[in-house]
């Protein structure tokens, strides 16, 4: 359990850099085209937030669209790596290859090949976000004890039931760290692919009014922008957090 | 009951860990396997279940029946329960793999954990339950499906002295009333005197059985405070010696 302390930290350490920025901006007369202030850019959210929280919203679909669809494949092709090792030898090198691509270089590729601006954003988001909810889950179904495994065997288990009754709830919790490392990497997945799409894709998440406000040399528009996805980050990072713990919790028993 | 013939086990990697043994286990005996580490007495164990086969060598069952799922009863050294169930559920477990409805069994998986001593513990899960008791558990799912043998690898290893001796009294109560065949793991000479009617007394690399003893040691309270308890472990000390030199 985290100290009352602990639970404020982030926000006193925040307020402090926050207040230092200001500071150091208004200190040496920097510009706000070169590096708006925190308030200049507060205010520049409060001036657009008509624009700029539907934009939110958009990359937000987006984001959760692909952290289901990577959450659905990760999780099947977890399953099937831990039933054939067949399997598993075929797939597991092309899954790092996957990874290891970088979305940019795709991006636009798979932006003419699917026709629907929205579902390709959701492809590249996916990409992104897919291995670590492959990899964790794979490794919590590989790491059943033993001893269980033989237990169900002694028992007659159907590969079936040593699935759903054994592995899988076995597999929860690494499934849950996964998902939590995911959850972030579909953020990043459909910002980026927003900004490869540019106009000529869905036209109305925040990487595009992003791009649109640089072009437009907008920069507090820019940066409110920016802060919103870093706050969107946080508090997926963090949702998921409680939704881990709470899902244990309950798996568990207090 | 189980007459092992002359069974050896090679492993892949070439390594010999049993060789050449033959025992014949009654219905209702209670065997202590006993060896120092690396004897091959869990491996030996293991292929009574049948999770490991035989090099050579047969393992046959009651005149040639096999047995089948739920037919024999294993305890592991960790109690391998599953987190997320309570201890009904986990005793419910080999029951529920063979297709049975939980509501047809209700009663006799209360009875069972009444059995171990946990009647209070039915709804607790593994998280809040001692390391005695989740072992408990773990016999009381071995016992659910009424098996032919109950088979049991060091599952009094990991606990401290004192659960150890109150699991053991009550697992030699629990084998007289129900007369349960049993064979039981150990390297402990004190575990398998208390407990065993049998000791196997295993020597290491490659494991053979160096003897055979039946326990004379009369039933009772005092049954670790005897002269016959303090021989028998001297015995089965002076074997050990001959059996497995440093």
């Amino acid at each position: 359990m985290k100290t009352r302390i602990e639970l404020a930290a982030p926000f006193v350490f925040g307020a402090m850099a926050l207040g230092l920025w200001q500071f150091a901006v208004w200190a040496m007369g920097v510009p706000p085209y070169v590096l708006p202030g925190p308030i200049a850019i507060a205010a520049a959210y409060a001036g657009d937030y008509a624009v700029l929280n539907p934009a939110l919203v958009s990359t937000l679909t987006v984001t959760f669209t692909a952290l289901a669809a990577a959450t659905a494949i990760g999780v099947a092709l977890a399953v099937a790596m831990a039933a054939s090792s067949l399997f598993r030898a075929a797939v597991q090198p092309w899954a790092v290859m996957l990874q290891v691509t970088p979305v940019v270089a795709i991006a636009p590729l798979i932006i003419i090949w699917v026709n629907q601006p929205f579902v390709a954003l959701v492809v590249c988001a996916a990409i992104v976000a897919f291995f670590p909810i492959l990899s964790n889950t794979a490794a919590g179904l590989a790491a059943v004890p033993s001893d269980l495994l033989d237990l169900f065997k002694l028992n007659g288990a159907t590969r079936w039931q040593t699935l759903f009754l054994l592995q899988l709830p076995s597999a929860l919790p690494s499934f849950l760290t996964g998902l939590r490392i995911s959850g972030t990497l579909a953020l990043v997945g459909a910002v980026v692919a927003e900004f490869v799409a540019g106009s000529g894709g869905f036209a109305s998440g925040l990487a595009y009014r992003i791009i649109e406000a640089s072009y437009r040399l907008e920069i507090p528009r820019m940066f409110a922008a920016l802060f919103l996805l870093g706050i969107s980050g946080i508090v997926i990072y963090a949702a998921l957090g409680l939704l881990s713990a709470a899902l244990l919790r309950r798996r568990d028993g207090a | 009951m189980l007459a092992i013939q002359s069974v050896s086990k090679r492993f892949d990697n070439g390594t010999l860990a049993l060789e050449n043994i033959s025992a014949i286990i009654e219905t209702g005996e209670f065997v202590a396997l006993l060896g120092p580490s690396g004897c091959g007495k869990s491996t030996l164990l293991r292929l009574i279940a049948g999770l490991e086969t035989a090099s050579n060598g047969s393992i046959t069952w009651n005149e040639g029946k096999q047995p089948g799922p739920g037919d024999i009863g294993f305890v592991f050294q960790d109690a391998t329960l599953l987190p997320w169930a309570t201890a009904a559920e986990n005793v419910y477990l080999p029951l529920r793999l063979r297709g049975r409805r939980k509501a047809d069994v209700a009663g006799l998986i209360d009875a069972t954990l009444s059995r171990v001593g946990l009647q209070d513990f039915i709804q607790t899960r593994p998280k809040a339950l001692s390391g005695g008791m989740k072992m408990r558990v773990s016999i009381a799912r071995a016992l659910v499906s009424d098996p032919l043998v109950l088979l049991m690898d060091e599952p009094f290893a990991a606990l401290d002295e004192f659960t150890r001796h109150r699991l053991q009294e009550d697992l030699r109560s629990l084998w007289r009333q129900s007369g349960k065949t049993i064979v039981f793991v150990t390297h402990s000479i004190y575990e398998a005197t208390y407990l065993a009617s049998r000791i196997i007394i295993m020597s290491p690399r490659p494991g053979r059985i160096a003897t055979d003893i039946r326990s004379s040691i009369p039933e009772g309270a005092n049954r670790r405070g005897s002269p016959e308890y303090t021989a028998l472990v001297n015995a089965i000390t002076n074997t050990l010696r001959q059996a497995a030199p440093e």
